[in-house]
């Protein structure tokens, strides 16, 4: 009887241990969700409260152990709302994973987790850690879900966190492996060169009638211009720009092409490297689904989705014929360059949303408009 | 960019149900954005108990009534350049669109600064705004409109039943309702058309079971649009969202549901012209995916409210410098300091709004909720997870239970007994949703019979699950045993709960918490999920969580100003004033203080006005665990109402020191014995009493303290379960309701009947007392709360008075009195006699304090603090030994706002209970003036006009001849008058009940006039005249006092004028002007 009693404690408390380590020291440990074992990743927090699924599946988080800062994750479940084929963090920590109940919903968060092999930790304050990671910038972290606390190792976990280094990292990821061809059969091309590209992004493309081919980055621009595109995207991705030569590289020729070019997240960053401009990285980013920015040629305020560590500086726009489009109403942050002359422009946040505002749609209007353009000239 | 000078606002009166002290709040945030551009305001709202109603806020404050007669003299007199009519809830809205209409606004030239006319037009009426939305590509409920009975039911034919039946300009959802058939539909109609000011209805499809969802829109005159926040009813679609449990931030949308009904909502938002805010209402079938817009209330409301106080975003304070033609992103985001208004707030906690019903006040009691708002307050609950707010809002809604489960939880029950129960929504049914788990029933069960979404079913299933193993935690491992506590900590238990849940003693359980260093954290409400670093004075507490927020240091330890908690019958508006004052007082003598409240309605709540605010149960467990966070240098609880003094004397017990009158002052003062045997030692007379414990002695002790008598249990505020029965027949009658009561002692008083009512407002220093006097118009029996109040007294002689200072002197002596605090005097044929005594701010303090133009409170905070009372107001006299009042010589009369129409159902009538919602105050030159002008202010009172009769009519011999006067006045004023044939009065023309309702249905009856209680002769004539917004006056007092202001006012010999608050103060000045004078000579020639 007592023995049943205990048990049906143990069964409130939940089943698996976990812990998370940060690389300043920092070890906490809480309750396992999601899959058993250990992994690390450069340690970022969103504020979005809704939208998990969007987020966990954007590749733009690949190495990285997401903290999201609302408190109940998992309360619709999981419902076929993805960005790629499948969760791209490394590891999830939340404050309470909940059970699910939506019509939509095909499984639990933790059971979903336990699929794509990615832990979780949960009952661990995480006010407390996204004021750390604020105060000291992002850092390297370690998740490890086990079915008891002694099978977890303090130091062992502090050193795993410590050996990421998420910046010197070249990640050139691209979410589809092949090139891949969308709404075949429509007339005008766009090509989105794939870095880790969101499905938003592709949903967007098509939704304005367009055939869009998927082309991974590291196949090189000729793959790009082999489709013969009338308008070139490039996509969002994980990682630290200045450290992907080989896109900066192919960037600058699609450029070169005269092509219309929208870059998104990573992509914006991308084209103001291979324009001449530089990036750096920010103390701890911009993850969140209300964030504000100003559009500077129409005036119109917007609130926007945005997941980026690093940004592209104002003062070495000079000379590259890059202008600020969006600016972030708080903080001033460049979140969209616009070119003067060629037809390249950029957005730092994500005009497709998922998770998010759709309030910032328009950029791919304007998109389009500039292809419409150059398709007439 | 709006270049005013000066603005008027319009506030929303006295408080209504669907109406409270939301608007103080949101009218209060207004008036501070205005003086901060250095705009003059002037302020109409004659709620004198509310905050906005001083010159602080206000530069001009008019007490009249909200309408377009005297809105248009104010306007005449002030000529405003502007006009803001988005912050008096439906009230102000629907007088500003009548001003518009009217050509008023036209006429003096005043701007209306926010969303146009056309645009609030367009929103609320309901056929014009379903062609709005349709037009701007918005879908709506397929619902046709309909202008009579017949047309209706053509319509609900049409649309397919069940329908919901919405009235357009209507409060609180007044009139709509849900029909499943033909019958129910024709029976419902009539009463809908009579609250509808532009008298048709919209017939609508039904969307039963769908989710209700809610979002808060700001937007600037570009266009420019943010979503505040999203509000989630956890009980779906056929509850109004006043008697819903609400969350924030939704819990259960996917991003692509949120973000949909989002853009909808900007949508409606650009459809009807917003500028400023708005909120809009969806309704959403998951299962499909689709939605339909259901309504916006272009001005702030209960949810804006609500929203800033869950969000941190001040919405009132930002809408009104978006009328002024500010942009978003042009203002600071004032938590922060560095973000801009232009901004989404992310809320890293969860907060849940929970309504508190007073439906137990009236009779009969109909407790099903739906369409309609019976609740008359709420609490907001905030925590890490489901289950903690749960359990906190149940505990902070002050209802007796120690969170959503107890005890009571596990006593046996016929679980078909609940379910049945859970098959109508009805007050508190979360706990009935605890209890048919205990009993068995699964998830699923209660999920298809309610439509409450899962999600919000498990946390009260893990709720009674750990309670569950909480009973026999004595069985369990060590281990498990503080793995199941530190769940249950989580889960929003308390030590005391878990104490009661276990059988063992609150400070064993306690201490153990402790020493484990179990204690709840400090979290601060930032608005950007600490995104950001933010100086942010707002915090709650919860147990899932490792470290305090930053808290503030200083060297004096932190006063701690407790709230009065949520609003209730009884407690309301004027406590916040009386928290606010304190605060205000404390913070201009330099002290480091926080105030402890959850009510999202109230300016006390508002962080902007609060150097540190914190949201948490007022339970002496919950204010010591503040209390060792943060050094605290004392607690004040003359403000908090009765929570005050229920808390006091166990804090003191606990070693937390409370500022002011002692605990032990308090409980003599609130303890009949304790205080009765007081009296008897200073020689007071108070009326004959005994106690009972035992019923069956209740004749016998009845017989000993002499008919008629006043039943009622001890620690009481407004009068819960007060009965007065004549003889023994009506004693016997009484018991059986009695037997609710048996925990308490119940207290048997010798009834004096036609006694004055007199009561004091007071401050002392436990050795001078500052005292405002006033008395009642309605003699003894109709509770303080229910009376209509006059300052200076109207019926009090000088020498009783003089009796009546000696008396509080001597009370304030023997008590130690230190602050604020109240007595109540009855006066009979010269005798007077003490009734009761409360050791802390009263329900009259805003109106004696603004009426007597002396601030109270500044003297009273002194006193708390243990200062000197040091009186400086030369208009004081000494009228006994060190008790000294003002002298006064204009009139304020004080009118109680009744919710009636509101309460479904519910008989009108007064006694010893209070059943009004709200009050409502005049000042004038005298007294019918003042009386007069308080009344008409009070909704729907209006002069009836002469062309259409009033009926009159007693409930007993008794006051036959008294209303047989007033009908004789009447007369006099011009009035027809009629009685009623069941109960006439000798020598009216009669007509029959039936007849009566009939008249009213059709309007042809200009004012009922009534007493006493006879619901099996006249509930259908009272219940048609509240139901059609006729005026009903209920007592033969204030009857004859009404109709000789009315035969006046015919007569041409008063007249209502309309002067503002400082102009009729500098008349009281110029008529005091010469007897102050005359006593300075006086003192000259003694020297």
């Amino acid at each position: 009887m007592d023995e049943c009693l205990d048990g049906l404690v143990k069964r409130i408390a939940g089943a698996y241990v976990a812990a998370l380590a940060l690389e300043d020291g920092t070890f906490i440990v809480g309750k396992g969700f999601g899959a058993l074992g250990e992994r690390n990743g450069e340690v970022v927090f969103s504020t979005a409260m809704n939208g998990y699924t969007e987020s966990l599946t954007d590749p733009s988080y690949v190495g990285q152990i997401l903290i999201l800062t609302y408190p109940l994750i998992g309360n619709y479940g999981v419902p076929p709302d993805f960005e790629s084929d499948g969760i791209k963090i490394e590891a999830l920590v939340v404050s309470q994973a909940t059970e699910p109940s939506h019509p939509r919903s095909m499984k639990s968060l933790s059971d979903w987790l336990k699929e794509n092999s990615v832990p979780g930790i949960m009952d661990v304050d995480t006010r407390m850690l996204v004021q750390q990671i604020r105060e000291m910038g992002v850092m390297g972290g370690a998740v490890q879900v086990a079915e008891s606390l002694e099978d977890i190792s303090r130091e062992k976990l502090i050193r795993k966190a410590r050996e990421v280094d998420y910046d010197s990292l070249v990640f050139e990821y691209s979410a589809y492996k092949e090139p891949t061809i969308f709404n075949e059969g429509k007339s005008s091309t766009i090509v989105v060169v794939d870095y880790g590209v969101k499905d938003g992004i592709i949903n967007r493309l098509m939704g304005l009638g367009y055939r869009v081919v998927v082309v991974p980055g590291r196949l090189g621009s000729d793959a790009v211009f082999s489709y013969n595109p009338k308008g070139i995207v490039i996509s969002n991705g994980p990682g630290n720009p200045a450290n992907m030569h080989h896109a900066i590289r192919l960037v600058k020729e699609v450029i070169e092409s005269g092509t219309p070019t929208l870059g998104v997240c990573l992509g914006h960053q991308l084209i103001a490297l291979a324009l001449g401009a530089e990036t750096y990285k920010m103390k701890y980013g911009h993850r969140g689904i209300n964030k504000a920015c100003r559009d500077l040629v129409t005036g119109k305020r917007v609130i926007t989705l945005q997941n980026h560590g690093y940004a592209v500086s104002e003062e070495s726009l000079s000379g590259t014929g890059l202008k600020p489009w969006f600016v972030d109403c708080d903080d001033g942050t460049i979140e969209g360059l616009i070119h003067e002359s060629l037809p390249v422009i950029s957005v730092q946040f994500h005009p497709e949303g998922r998770p998010g505002p759709r309030d910032a749609n328009y950029v791919f209007e304007f998109f389009e408009k500039m292809v419409r353009r150059n398709g007439d000239s | 960019m709006e270049t005013v000078r000066k603005v008027l606002l319009i506030g929303s009166g006295g408080i209504k149900i669907a109406e409270a002290a939301e608007f103080d709040y949101s009218g209060s945030q207004a008036l501070k954005a205005l003086k901060g551009e250095g705009i003059t305001t002037i302020l109409v709202n004659p709620n004198i108990a509310t905050i906005q109603t001083t010159h602080l806020l206000a530069d001009r404050v008019y007490l009249t009534p909200i309408t377009v007669e005297y809105l248009e003299k104010i306007i005449e007199r002030e000529q405003p350049d502007g006009i803001m009519v988005g912050f008096g809830g439906q009230s102000a809205l629907s007088a500003g669109v009548q001003l518009y209409r009217k050509g008023v606004l036209d006429k003096y030239g005043v701007k209306v600064l926010g969303t146009p006319i056309e645009g609030i037009e367009a929103a609320l009426t309901r056929s014009i705004f379903r062609e709005t939305m349709l037009k701007a590509g918005l879908p709506v409920p397929p619902s046709k409109p309909a202008n009579s009975i017949k047309e209706a039911v053509a319509a609900a034919d049409e649309v397919g039943y069940p329908v919901i039946v919405r009235v357009s300009f209507n409060l609180g959802g007044r009139g709509s309702f849900v029909a499943y058939r033909r019958e129910e539909l024709e029976a419902k109609l009539t009463r809908a058309f009579s609250h509808s000011i532009v008298g048709n209805v919209l017939v609508e499809k039904y969307l039963e079971k769908w989710k209700e969802i809610e979002y808060e829109v700001m937007r600037d005159r570009a266009g420019n649009m943010v979503a505040v926040a999203c509000l989630e009813n956890i009980d779906p679609m056929g509850v109004h969202t006043g008697e819903s449990l609400v969350v924030a931030p939704s819990q259960t949308l996917t991003d692509s549901e949120y973000q949909t009904l989002r853009s909808a909502s900007f949508g409606v938002a650009s459809a009807i012209k917003l500028v400023g805010e708005c909120n809009v209402q969806l309704a959403l079938q998951q299962m499909t995916g689709e939605y339909y817009v259901i309504e916006t209330n272009p001005r702030m409301s209960r949810s804006s409210a609500l929203a800033s106080k869950a969000t941190g975003y001040p919405l009132a304070y930002i809408a009104a410098k978006l009328c002024l033609g500010y942009l978003l992103d042009e203002l600071l985001n004032m938590i922060t300091g560095s973000t801009t208004a232009f901004f989404e707030p992310s809320l890293d906690y969860v907060v849940l709004k929970a309504p508190r019903w007073d439906l137990d006040k009236f009779w009969p009691r109909d407790e099903i909720l739906g369409s309609e708002m019976m609740s008359i307050g709420e609490v907001m609950a905030i925590g890490r997870n489901m289950e903690e707010v749960y359990q906190k809002a149940f505990r902070m809604l002050d209802i007796g239970v120690l969170g959503l489960v107890d005890n009571d939880t596990f006593t046996p029950e016929d679980l078909s007994a609940v379910m049945e129960r859970l098959k109508q929504f009805r007050p508190y049914w979360l706990r009935d949703v605890a209890k048919a788990l205990y009993l068995g029933a699964t998830i699923d069960q209660i999920s298809s019979i309610t439509g409450v979404d899962k999600f919000f079913l498990k946390p009260v299933e893990k709720i009674v699950n750990i309670a569950k193993l909480i009973r026999k935690a004595d069985s369990l491992k060590q281990e498990s045993r503080e793995v199941l506590f530190r769940e249950a900590l989580k889960a929003g238990f308390t030590a005391e709960q878990i104490a009661a849940i276990s059988g063992k003693r609150y400070e064993e359980v306690k201490e153990a918490f402790r020493t484990n260093g179990w204690n709840p954290w400090l979290k601060n409400i930032d608005t950007l999920a600490g995104e950001k670093p933010a100086v942010t004075n707002y915090s709650y507490t919860t147990y899932s969580g490792m470290t305090h927020d930053v808290l503030s240091q200083g060297p004096d330890g932190l006063l701690l100003v407790l709230g009065a908690g949520c609003f209730r019958i009884g407690v309301s508006v004027e406590f916040d004033w009386g928290t606010v004052n304190i605060y205000k007082n404390l913070k201009e003598m330099g002290k480091r203080a926080a105030i402890i409240n959850y009510n999202p309605e109230t300016v006390s709540t508002d962080w902007d006005i609060v150097d540190f605010l914190i949201n948490s149960e007022l339970t002496p467990e919950a204010i010591q665990d503040i209390a060792s966070i943060q050094s605290c240098g004392g607690v004040i609880i003359s403000s908090a109402g009765q929570i005050g003094n229920n808390v006091a004397e166990e804090l003191d017990r606990r070693g937390v020191p409370i500022l002011g009158s002692q605990p032990s002052s308090v409980g003599r003062a609130e303890n009949r014995s304790k205080f009765s045997k007081l009296l008897e030692e200073l020689g007071i007379k108070q009326p004959r009493w005994a106690t009972v414990t035992d019923l069956a002695r209740l004749p016998k002790i009845a017989e000993e303290v002499g008919y008629p008598v006043i039943l009622r249990p001890s620690y009481i505020l407004s009068g819960t379960s007060v009965f007065i029965a004549y003889d023994e027949d009506e004693l016997k009658d009484l018991m059986g309701k009695l037997s609710r009561h048996t925990d308490k002692p119940v207290v048997v008083s010798h009834f004096i009947e036609d006694a004055v009512e007199a009561e004091v407002d007071c401050i002392s220093d436990g050795s001078e007392v500052l005292m405002l006097p006033m008395d009642h118009v309605e003699y003894a029996g109709v509770h303080s709360g229910d009376a209509t109040i006059s300052i200076p007294p109207y019926r009090t002689s000088e020498r009783t008075l003089a009796k009546i200072a000696e008396y509080t002197g001597l009370i304030a002596n023997a008590l130690q009195v230190k602050g604020p605090f109240n007595i109540q005097y009855l006066v009979k044929d010269g005798e007077v006699y003490v009734i009761e005594c409360n050791l802390r701010c009263s329900r009259s303090m805003p109106f004696s304090s603004k009426v007597y133009n002396i601030d109270l409170l500044g003297y009273g905070t002194r006193c708390i603090l243990g200062e000197r009372l040091s009186l400086t107001d030369d208009r004081l006299e000494e009228i006994s030994d060190r008790v000294f009042a003002p002298l006064q010589l204009i009139w304020g009369v004080k009118s109680p706002q009744f919710s009636w129409a509101q309460i479904r159902g519910s008989y009108p009538f007064l006694g010893p209970e209070m059943r009004s919602t709200g009050e409502v105050a005049a000042l004038g030159l005298e007294f019918h003036e003042a009386l007069l002008k308080s009344w008409l202010s009070a909704t729907p009172n209006t002069i009836p006009p002469k062309d259409t009769p009033i009926l009159i009519y007693p409930d007993s011999q008794r006051t036959t001849p008294r209303l047989k006067s007033v009908a004789e006045v009447l007369r006099e004023a011009g009035y027809e008058v009629l009685t009623l044939e069941e109960s006439p009065i000798p020598g009216v023309p009669e007509i029959r009940g039936e007849t009566a309702v009939k008249a009213i249905r059709m309007r042809r009856i200009g004012m009922l006039i009534s007493s006493g209680y006879i619901p099996q002769i006249d509930y259908d004539v009272r219940r048609a005249a509240v139901d059609h917004n006729i005026p009903v006056i209920l007592n033969a007092e204030l009857a004859l006092e009404i109709s000789k202001a009315l035969k006046r006012l015919s007569d041409e010999t008063l007249k209502l004028t309309v002067m503002e608050l400082g102009e009729l103060w500098e008349i009281n000045r110029q008529r005091i002007l010469p007897l102050l004078l005359e006593r300075r000579r006086d003192t000259e020639v003694l020297k």
